[in-house]
């Protein structure tokens, strides 16, 4: 799960990371009372969406006054945003975050991942902060620092001092870096993140630290045991199909084809969208019922489907371990029942009470074209979504 | 003896819920010697024939057994593990899916150098085809035979495994590691119990998007494997930064690309099938000798 540079920032200030002082601000007039609220000579104007890339693509300002900030904030609000990360739909502005300037001296990069390959806790260092830290890695990796945390031990003083020399800052500044990095990782830990990216870090002529940046990303699966950072979650930054398949407990990705895809297991249905190619087709989503399917989830996956006025043809990929195929039939046949379901559908049962469930399909009375191979099923909603589209 | 598990394992069960109970029923149905349950606080009782302990060190006292499998929902997951690592379980088989990434990397460096291994979380478990099966495979498509056959996923695995058993080709043991980003057995470490086991002939490996299991995977066909090893990489066609499905299954700045894993396998001398249908096909074509 995302959240915003401003709700990341509040996290970072709960643990005594510095931030600059700053506001949220939603209309143009909320943004003037907070300049003028920061008292500083200039301040920052920062669209706030789940994205990267915005200074670029003109959703982050400078304004040298309360009425200056202003302005800006009535350009930026109600702005949308296109970055790299965002796609060409671009993301809608609705909040600013309003936040004092500072003097910088220099940029770092500062970042703690979960690294999966080495199954620890990787603190991502380098000199070259501000810019894509991707970028640094492909043009100059000599630059980036990487250092490795037990997860055992946790944060260690010799981790930091590491990290202090690699950033190239001095022992006055060790001190700093304790507080910043160790407050970083207490909340890394304690909440749960994946991802915490200070980017830039800056250091300013008085020789303090401040997260001028901050991305988080949290981990799903935690998400049950902190209710704080659900409470961070924006659903106008979210796909709404995907939005609803999530209120649903289905895993549901949009994707820009006309084959509605419903399936279970995840590398089942990753592994469909590329049969779906194969043959010719286009996906239009990614969808996995999950593992304990029942028919109001098969109905609710349909529906979802259904909604997507892009999809020409519908379908069905199931191979039952846990999930029974006589289940998912009924579920198939109640659905398209109460929704008329207005475009062809290609049904492939496979596993558990297969046998059971294409009867079920095939006694319903309702147009279902059956598959018997992962080959066939492709192919016959391939052509199903040709037919309709001509 | 196939790997991992075969019929001499000693099956007990963490989590006695709906889910538990019924496939712990359909192990004892294949043949498993399923010989207890764990469930706090209800000891000395029985569930479904099962003898039921408060713990797992009571258990593994009282009846001798070597694996356990795992239902416990996400929040006791990681403790259950513990539990029975503690305990001395050999092997560990964890079905739950989402639990935190923390907790199992926490959980991983408690393993480290210990005698238990785990497969999974997140995870179908195995099938031994004839022997045994742990976890909540559909064994009954499965079939005796000399291909290994090993997934990140579990609806991927049961599809290899039909269109094998389709072709007459038997499989030795299907292995569904997990399709989290933290995960007890790896490629690598089924790739080596594959190498060592004389009933196994060739491998497939079913992978997919995220991470660098498959790159590490290639590393180590091309150094240490002598038998055939075929594969199919899931995500093809996924958008970079989604998260699909899998907590594990995500492009990440530009890392974890279908596309990169392909190369490497097939850099490594692994046949790779071009799409999901033809897994079963490109074994058939790149051993002969089985598909006979």
């Amino acid at each position: 799960m995302n959240v915003h540079e401003y709700q990341a920032k509040e996290l970072l200030r709960g643990y005594g990371v510095p931030v600059p002082p700053g506001r949220l601000a939603l209309t143009p007039a909320e943004a003037e009372v907070a300049a003028r609220g920061l008292d500083a000579k200039v301040v920052v104007v920062k669209a706030q969406v789940h994205a990267g890339g915005r200074g670029k693509a003109g959703g982050i300002k400078l304004a040298r006054s309360p009425a200056e900030s202003k302005r800006i904030a009535s350009e930026i609000l109600g702005m949308t945003l296109r970055t790299h990360q965002t796609g060409a739909a671009g993301k809608l502005v609705r909040k600013v975050w309003v936040e004092a300037g500072c003097e910088i001296e220099r940029e770092l990069y500062l970042g703690l991942v979960l690294d999966r390959a080495a199954e620890d806790l990787a603190i991502i260092a380098s000199t070259e902060g501000g810019v894509e830290i991707e970028e640094v890695a492909g043009r100059s990796p000599e630059k980036l620092a990487t250092v490795h945390v037990d997860p055992a031990t946790g944060l260690q003083p010799f981790h930091v001092r590491r990290v202090a020399f690699a950033l190239g800052l001095g022992a006055d500044a060790l001190a700093k870096l304790e507080v910043f990095l160790g407050g970083l990782y207490r909340l890394f830990v304690e909440k749960d993140a994946t991802l915490a990216e200070i980017n830039p870090l800056v250091v300013t002529r008085a020789g303090d630290l401040f997260a001028l940046d901050c991305k988080l990303n949290f981990d799903d699966n935690a998400l049950f045991r902190h209710a704080d950072v659900r409470e961070l979650r924006d659903p106008d930054e979210e796909d709404p199909r995907e939005r609803e398949a999530h209120a649903h407990d289905l895993a549901y990705v949009s994707l820009d084809g006309d084959i509605g895809c419903l399936v279970n297991g995840a590398g089942l249905a990753m592994a469909t969208l590329d049969m779906l190619r194969a043959a010719g087709g286009a996906p239009a989503n990614f969808l996995d019922v999950g593992g304990g399917t029942s028919q109001e989830r098969v109905a609710a996956a349909f529906k979802l489907i259904l909604e997507d006025p892009q999809v020409k043809a519908i379908l069905v990929n199931i191979f039952g371990g846990i999930v029974r195929c006589d289940l998912v039939a009924e579920g198939v046949v109640a659905a398209a029942r109460e929704l008329g379901v207005r475009v062809p559908l290609v049904v492939r049962l496979q596993g558990t009470n297969a046998a059971e469930g294409r009867a079920l399909l095939a006694g319903s009375g309702l147009d279902i074209t059956p598959a018997e191979t992962f080959r066939e099923a492709a192919e016959r909603a391939v052509a199903a979504a040709r037919a309709a589209g001509a | 003896m196939a790997i991992l598990c075969d019929k001499s394992a000693r099956l007990i069960v963490q989590g006695l819920g709906r889910m538990g109970r019924f496939h712990a029923g359909l192990s004892r149905d294949y043949g498993s010697q399923v010989v207890g349950g764990v469930a706090p606080g209800k000891g000395g009782s029985e569930i479904d024939g099962l003898p039921v302990f408060d713990t797992v060190r009571e258990a593994v006292a009282a009846t001798g057994a070597d694996a356990s499998v795992v239902f416990v929902p996400p929040p006791g997951a990681s403790d259950a593990i513990l539990e029975a690592a503690d305990a001395g379980v050999a092997l560990v088989v964890c079905i739950t899916e989402g639990i935190p990434a923390l907790d199992m990397l926490r959980v991983k460096r408690a393993l480290r150098g210990g005698q238990t291994r785990l497969l999974g979380p997140n995870c179908p478990g195995v099938v031994t085809p004839g022997q045994c099966r742990i976890g909540i495979m559909p064994a009954q498509i499965t079939r005796p035979g000399a291909v290994g056959v090993m997934s990140r996923s579990g609806t991927l695995t049961y599809e290899a495994v039909d269109q094998l058993s389709r072709l007459g080709i038997g499989q030795s043991s299907c292995v569904g590691i997990g399709g989290d980003a933290v995960i007890g057995t790896t490629f690598v470490d089924a790739l080596a119990l594959f190498e060592a086991d004389p009933e196994t002939k060739a491998v497939i490996l079913i992978g997919e998007i995220g991470g660098n299991a498959e790159e590490t995977a290639a590393a180590f066909v091309r150094a240490k494997m002598s038998k055939p090893v075929v594969a199919f990489v899931a995500g093809q066609n996924a958008p970079p930064g989604k998260r699909m499905g899998h907590a594990g299954a995500i492009i990440a700045g530009g890392h974890g690309r279908a596309s990169d894993k392909i190369a490497a396998l097939e850099a490594a001398g692994v046949a790779v099938a071009a799409t999901p249908a033809e897994i079963g096909e490109t074994l058939a074509k790149r051993c002969p000798a089985l598909a006979r």
